[in-house]
């Protein structure tokens, strides 16, 4: 985003010498109002091949237009006048909100009593508000959020410890549902037992782990970008299989577009315990609860472990680490498969909730969006993870019916791009990754193709 | 001058750590190495000096598992009577065998800490896999516990524990080539290469690596000494091997060495280098058309 001339925050004040089209606030403000215009011109009435501008047609003095062309200046004048105000401008707007978190999050680490007290006001929150909810945003928890912070959080050991770019991720999670349909009986081939959605849960992991091992095996010697490519692939063949898995052979395995219905939801007898989940979202809403909070200790201590910091190293400096005894390779390999089994995990859960599964909740745009919430929240940052999973699945659901359905995506990519800008570490980063940033951005560190890079040595 | 391999000392084939014979090195049309030899004995700094582009760089990929000699053999004693052979193996494979090594242009994990760094050396060779450090169980956490005091004790060694906690890229250049060295310690290694460890260090710090060079050695860890400043070879050496143009143009104690004339031809052409506190950084003069700058990374 700095362009290489003029960095932000040297940005010369009023009087500077430099030619105006040169100064950074103008530049800004310029950005920022083709921003406004585009974003007019996709809210508008939606153009075509022919008439890719039907977005303006009418007026260009539609309130639309004109509102978004106002928001952008007035964005524009409230950063300069902030900049000004700062004097040398390095903060960023978002410093205000920030910095009190900031805080908190270095004493939390200081003192244990405030991180146990905030870990149990988080905790007591996430049990009792859900009750206070309609069974539509009930439904939006388990469905959308509480499954994709799943997904998340396994990415997150992939891209945000290991740093290897998966596009591919949805596939996983893809066979972890297909697994589910199987072994219930809901494909239209018979399995060789039937089982309950919580027995399938150790063949899923399993299947999903070989699943990754068998594609990480020989892609993840690739360098970042051909990885990212290879699981793309990877990701659209395992949905094709599923799409045309109708005719496989001669013989229907997959059902197809049409996919399973009547996946049974899951239930516990055992142990003295006898509990059937029902339609009911508020049941799965606390077995996600127990299993993400579950999660977060054993993906915290793999964090803080020599496994975890393997991957930092792999991360940082691939020829450093193997220099100093890493088997790179197999602890790639490692990061992949724990991703992936999470993956299929929560392929199991999501299956049995929603009980209908089809290719179309596969897409690559799936796996992006996936991709998307780990950078968006802080790569590398569970706390982090898991907000940014939970707010951009809640954000689509509460513009629903506020603005017209087919503009959503573009609020939500207005969104990170504004993120992208301000908050390049995502929404509370981790520790590491922040000073990677920091030092990638003095043109010091090795991150890998995920960091913002300008400079990269390695 | 001669090719031909030299041993260093009159060693006895038991005594030694290291045994390069005849490799050769190509990048398409330019040999980086031309059919190499040399000898380490147990427990001894050899050094490598040689102007730059001479291959010492090289010898250390080779030696590392990061480049791939076309020709020649080298074999490695992790102990008296154990002949392991490096070539073909993965760089993380040679260091697993013994062979740990620093880095020309310093390449520390610079977001972690100087403790983290360390670790991560030391933990190569623990066994935690993934469930274990899930399950935090005891013999896990019993493995933790010793990676932490094992790096403590090797930032003492050399000198850093009072930047345990410190970002290793905020640490001043010479702190960061000594945690470099800690961390290839904490490989527990038979056998060290420093490659040019003294670069870009101010005098004291040079004062405190010749230290350290000689508490490493009387450790009994083997050390392999890329080095162009004079002064520390010729006070930490104990032998010297002289490399130009990727062949070894002779080898001795340090006294021989520098009463070489080949040697000092190589270096300076003529004149006494009996003054010299580093030996100049350029290249011999008829150096021939000398590749990519001086800042390139090894890999
Ligand atoms: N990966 C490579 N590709 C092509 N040529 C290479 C490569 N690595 C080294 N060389 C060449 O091999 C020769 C020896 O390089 P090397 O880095 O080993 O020298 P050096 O003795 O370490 O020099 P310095 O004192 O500058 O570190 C040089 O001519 C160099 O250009
Ligand atoms: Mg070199």
């Amino acid at each position: 985003m700095s362009n290489p001339t003029l960095e932000r925050g040297e940005t010369p004040g009023p009087g500077s010498r430099l030619p105006w089209h040169r100064n950074e606030d103008y530049r800004r403000m310029f950005s920022l109002l083709m921003v406004g215009l585009v974003v007019a011109l996709m809210t508008g009435p939606s153009g075509n091949r022919d008439h890719p501008t039907d977005g303006f047609t009418g007026s260009w003095f539609h309130p639309r237009v004109l509102l978004f062309l106002g928001a952008a200046a007035a964005i524009g004048v409230l950063m300069t006048l902030y900049d000004r105000s700062k004097g040398a401008g390095r903060r960023n707007p978002l410093q205000p909100v920030i910095a009190p978190i900031t805080a908190v999050r270095d004493r939390m680490t200081s003192q244990p009593l405030l991180r146990y007290s905030v870990y149990a006001a988080i905790l007591v929150f996430a049990v009792l508000y859900p009750m206070t909810l309609t069974p539509f945003w009930q439904r939006v928890l388990v469905d959308q959020i509480g499954v994709y912070v799943l997904l998340a959080l396994g990415l997150n050991i992939v891209v945000g410890l290991a740093g290897l770019l998966d596009l591919g991720y949805i596939a996983f999670f893809a066979i972890g549902a297909y697994t589910t349909a199987y072994f219930t009986g809901k494909l239209p081939v018979a399995p060789p037992f039937t089982l309950n959605p919580f027995e399938v849960v150790p063949i899923a992991i399993l299947a999903t782990l070989v699943a990754g091992v068998l594609l990480g095996g020989p892609t993840l010697r690739l360098r970042g970008d051909y990885l990212a490519i290879v699981t793309l692939g990877f990701g659209e063949i395992v949905r094709i299989l599923a799409v045309n898995g109708d005719a496989f052979f001669g013989t229907n395995v997959t059902n197809g577009p049409r996919g399973a219905v009547g996946i049974p939801h899951p239930s516990i007898h055992a142990f003295g315990i006898n509990y059937d989940w029902t339609l009911k979202s508020l049941p799965y809403y606390y077995l996600l609860l127990v299993l993400v909070v579950g999660l977060l200790i054993a993906f915290n201590r793999l964090e803080n472990s020599r496994v975890g910091r393997a991957w930092t190293a792999i991360r940082e400096d691939e020829v450093a680490a193997a220099a100093s005894g890493v088997p790179t390779v197999k602890y790639k390999l490692m990061a992949f498969a724990i991703g992936a089994s999470t993956s299929g995990f929560a392929g199991v859960l999501y299956a049995s909730k929603v009980g209908f599964i089809s290719p179309d909740n596969f897409l690559l745009l799936f796996s992006l969006l996936v991709v998307t919430m780990v950078i968006f929240g802080g790569m590398g940052s569970l706390p982090g993870v898991v907000l940014g999973a939970a707010v951009l699945q809640w954000m689509p659901q509460v513009l629903r019916g506020k603005v017209p359905p087919e503009d959503r995506y573009i609020y939500f990519g207005a969104l990170l791009i504004l993120m992208m800008i301000f908050r390049p570490q995502g929404l509370l980063p981790s520790r590491r990754r922040s000073r990677e940033l920091k030092l990638s951005e003095e043109g010091l560190g090795g991150a890998d193709s995920l960091g913002a890079t300008p400079g990269t040595t390695s | 001058m001669s090719a031909q391999p030299v041993a260093s000392t009159a060693a006895t084939p038991n005594d030694l750590v290291l045994d390069v014979r005849d490799i050769t090195l190509r990048f398409g049309g330019l040999t980086s190495l031309d059919k190499v030899s040399l000898t380490h004995t147990r427990g001894e700094v050899l050094s490598v000096i040689g102007p730059n582009g001479a291959g010492k760089t090289s010898l250390f990929n080779c030696l590392t598992g990061v480049y791939f000699p076309q020709e020649g053999e080298v074999r490695f004693y992790p102990e008296a009577g154990v002949e392991r052979s490096v070539l073909g193996r993965k760089p993380y494979a040679v260091n697993r065998l013994g062979i740990a090594r620093t880095f020309q242009n310093i390449r520390l994990f610079n977001a972690l800490t100087a403790l983290e760094n360390v670790k991560i050396g030391i933990e190569s060779r623990q066994k935690t896999g993934p469930i274990g450090a899930m399950l935090h169980m005891p013999w896990n956490r019993r493995e933790e516990r010793e990676s932490d005091a094992e790096a403590f004790r090797l930032l003492e060694f050399v000198g850093l524990t009072k930047r345990a906690n410190e970002v290793s890229s905020s640490l001043p250049y010479g702190d960061q080539r000594r945690l470099e060295i800690a961390r290839a310690l904490g490989t527990r290694p038979q056998l060290l290469l420093l490659d040019e460890p003294a670069a870009g260090t101010n005098p004291a710090e040079k004062r405190q690596l010749e230290v350290l060079i000689r508490a490493i050695a009387e450790t009994g860890i083997s050390v392999l000494l890329i080095e162009h400043d004079m002064k520390l070879v010729m006070s930490v050496a104990t032998n010297v091997v002289v490399l130009n143009f990727g062949q070894v143009i002779a080898s001795g104690t340090p006294k021989e060495i520098q009463r070489d004339p080949s040697v000092v031809e190589a270096y300076l052409g003529s004149g006494d280098e009996a003054d010299s506190a580093a030996v100049p950084r350029k290249a011999a003069k008829k150096a021939p058309a000398k590749q990519p700058p001086a800042t390139r990374t090894e890999d």
